[in-house]
């Protein structure tokens, strides 16, 4: 962290900070509160993201810290002051229970994903089926703290929850940047450029890949508790399975994953269309918001990999798509014998 | 024996074959072409709208319905490749996956605009069989004996015809291939035609045992993944034989828990499988 950046990003922070002082109305701080939690977890999903590892269960991280936190309030009592920080210390726990055998046992790629995958969806049923206590798939309220504590069960308004959601998302950002100038980095781009030949230099692959993924599933799980929190409900579909976090990948992915501010555009994006859709559709033609979603989902894989935040970039610098690409490439060989059907 | 538990286990194989031709159609895309297919459900749910549409709206009867939905669904996979998938050949694996996770997106929206999100039914049910002691569903019966005569055609085409010897070939070594004078994109567009075949197939059987509606995919993409992958990828075999392992895990486990736990049972042990043989469990 230089002098220099820390020059320009606190007068951005505090000018972000006074937001709720100019009086916007609450749709918008309702907005700008969901962006910037989305924004956080798909930060987190970055930190891993962009060094190839490909969490397709990142959903799993929101829901674990969240469910913690807010059963740990509902039936013992426990603040969320001290419940949300131990929610996202099981989160990171979660995530060295799965991360730690899968990279020991050299599960890469594909199988990676589809492990997280399979992790995200584990979490998901495990919260639908203990409905006795977490109310399964119709959700679950925290309880509304007695008059004159909601500022100690942490249930804040607009504006509290604004700053707060700033400090998390600034947290973030700055571990990111942190990390950026470690060797971890250095050593994960060289692991995802080339795994052999990477521990053949001395780098402990499994161990670099662990701490990214503990910091990746932390600030996921952080997300998660704030987002219920704010909202005063769960459920098991919008904070963990599949749908989540294709929906997290995909804030990353739009954004750009590979710069710092990428997955914050992407977040702002997404929620964008979410409401433009909403706004413009209603209820009457359900289906078109999906429908938009997921072909804009395509176009930005098939022409602006590297996401919105890839257009700013003056040129890029190191270009993971042709360095990673397959040999399998084939196709472009052309054939001397095409074969007999 | 407890019949009951007997009638799980012979839920289990049962559900294996419903299990089976996806994962079959899976292994074959994700083993030729090295391009995991997220929408493949959503492939088999489009198969299940038209049959349903053909059947119950159209008026057609059901053998023509089920005949008509296989080029339909082979068609929308050829379409899959060319249009999403060839131009990501190159491209990092997370891009390929993410795009063709788009279309599972888009697929779930067309069917909501075009069906809403009620659920359809076929409304065709054969009467249960009673076998010894247990009570077999003859749909589920019929189903299963349809996935193993479809695995067989599999198994016969790769085998026996010249464009599924090359097929194989390809899988073998992409690199070689291409030397001995097999095009590579014919194959692929060959073998994305029989994975959407069978997508299709798939779709007659799950027609007629679940309900249509936008998300049906999602109760069975993601487990047929892992069964995919379990299998050992582009082992048609190991594909096979792990689909009843799972449908009896699952089968079995819905019999001493519930059916939730039984997937979590599922999964934990597909999570399992990856540590210990990340090769696949019937690897070579």
């Amino acid at each position: 962290m230089t002098a220099r950046e820390i020059l320009l990003a606190l007068p951005v922070l505090a000018a972000l900070a006074c937001l709720p002082l100019l009086g916007p109305p609450d749709y918008f701080m309702h907005l700008a509160i969901t962006a910037l939690l989305i924004a956080l977890a798909c930060t987190g999903w970055a930190l891993m993201g962009r060094f190839g590892l490909v969490s397709f269960g990142h959903g799993a991280f929101l829901g674990i810290a969240a469910y913690s936190m807010a059963l740990l309030w509902n039936l013992a009592g426990l603040t969320p002051w001290i419940g949300l920080p131990l929610g996202v210390a099981l989160a990171a726990l979660a995530a060295a229970l799965l991360g730690w055998p899968a990279f020991r046992l050299r599960v890469v790629g594909h199988y990676f994903a589809l492990v997280t995958l399979a992790a995200g969806e584990i979490v998901r049923i495990l919260v639908t089926a203990t409905r006795s206590v977490t109310g399964g798939s119709l959700g679950m309220t925290p309880n509304q703290a007695p008059p004159g504590e909601a500022l100690a069960a942490m249930q804040l308004g607009k504006a509290g929850f604004w700053w707060l959601a700033l400090l998390a998302w600034a947290g973030g950002l700055l571990a990111w940047r942190l990390l950026d100038r470690s060797m971890t980095s250095k050593a994960l781009a060289a692991v995802a450029e080339d795994e052999d030949a990477a521990a053949s230099i001395g780098i402990r692959v499994a161990r670099e890949k662990l701490k990214v993924t503990l910091l990746s599933a932390a600030f996921a799980g952080l997300a998660g508790g704030l987002m219920a929190q704010y909202r005063m409900y769960l459920n098991p579909e919008t904070l963990a399975g599949l749908g989540i976090s294709l929906q997290i990948v995909f804030g990353a992915l739009a954004g750009g994953m590979y710069s710092l501010i990428g997955p914050t555009i992407g977040a702002l994006f997404t929620i964008g269309l979410d409401e433009t859709l909403r706004v413009a559709f209603g209820t009457q033609f359900i289906g078109a918001a999906p429908l938009i979603y997921g072909l804009l989902l395509v176009l930005f894989v098939l022409f602006l990999p590297r996401g919105i935040a890839g257009l700013l970039e003056r040129r890029p610098r190191r270009a993971p798509a042709a360095a990673r690409a397959a040999p399998a490439e084939a196709a472009a060989v052309p054939a001397a014998d095409p074969p007999r059907a | 024996m407890d019949p009951f538990l007997l009638e799980a286990l012979v839920n289990g194989v049962l559900l294996g074959g419903v299990f089976a031709l996806p994962v079959l159609g899976l292994n074959l895309v994700f083993g030729v072409v090295d391009v995991i297919w997220l929408c493949y459900a959503e492939l088999v749910m489009v198969g299940m709208y038209a049959v349903w549409f053909l059947y119950t709206q159209a008026g057609w009867p059901l053998p023509l319905a089920f005949a008509a939905c296989l080029p339909f669904v082979a068609a929308l996979g050829v379409l899959l490749h060319v249009l999403v998938v060839r131009p990501l050949l190159r491209a990092p694996p997370i891009n390929q996956v993410l795009a063709t996770g788009g279309v599972l997106f888009v697929l779930q929206g067309v069917a909501t605009l075009v069906f809403s999100t009620d659920f359809r039914s076929l409304g065709v049910e054969m009467p249960p069989m009673e076998v010894g002691e247990v009570f077999v569903s003859g749909t589920k019966l019929a189903a299963f004996l349809a996935a193993l005569a479809g695995a067989a055609a599999l198994w016969a085409f790769l085998k026996f015809t010249y464009v599924g010897t090359a097929i194989r070939a390809i899988a073998r070594d992409r690199e070689v291939m291409p030397l001995m004078g097999v095009d590579p994109r014919r194959i692929y567009l060959i073998t994305s035609a029989v994975g959407g075949t069978l997508a299709g197939f798939a779709a007659c059987l799950l027609v007629v045992q679940l309900d249509v509606h936008p998300f049906v995919g999602l109760s069975f993409g993601p487990i047929t993944f892992m069964i995919c992958v379990m299998g050992g990828l582009g082992n048609m075999l190991g594909g096979f034989l792990a689909a009843f392992l799972m449908g009896l895990i699952v089968s079995v486990g819905g019999f001493w828990w519930n059916t939730e736990m039984s997937y979590v049972v599922a999964f934990v042990f597909f999570i399992a499988v990856m540590f210990l043989r990340p090769q696949g469990l019937f690897a070579r």
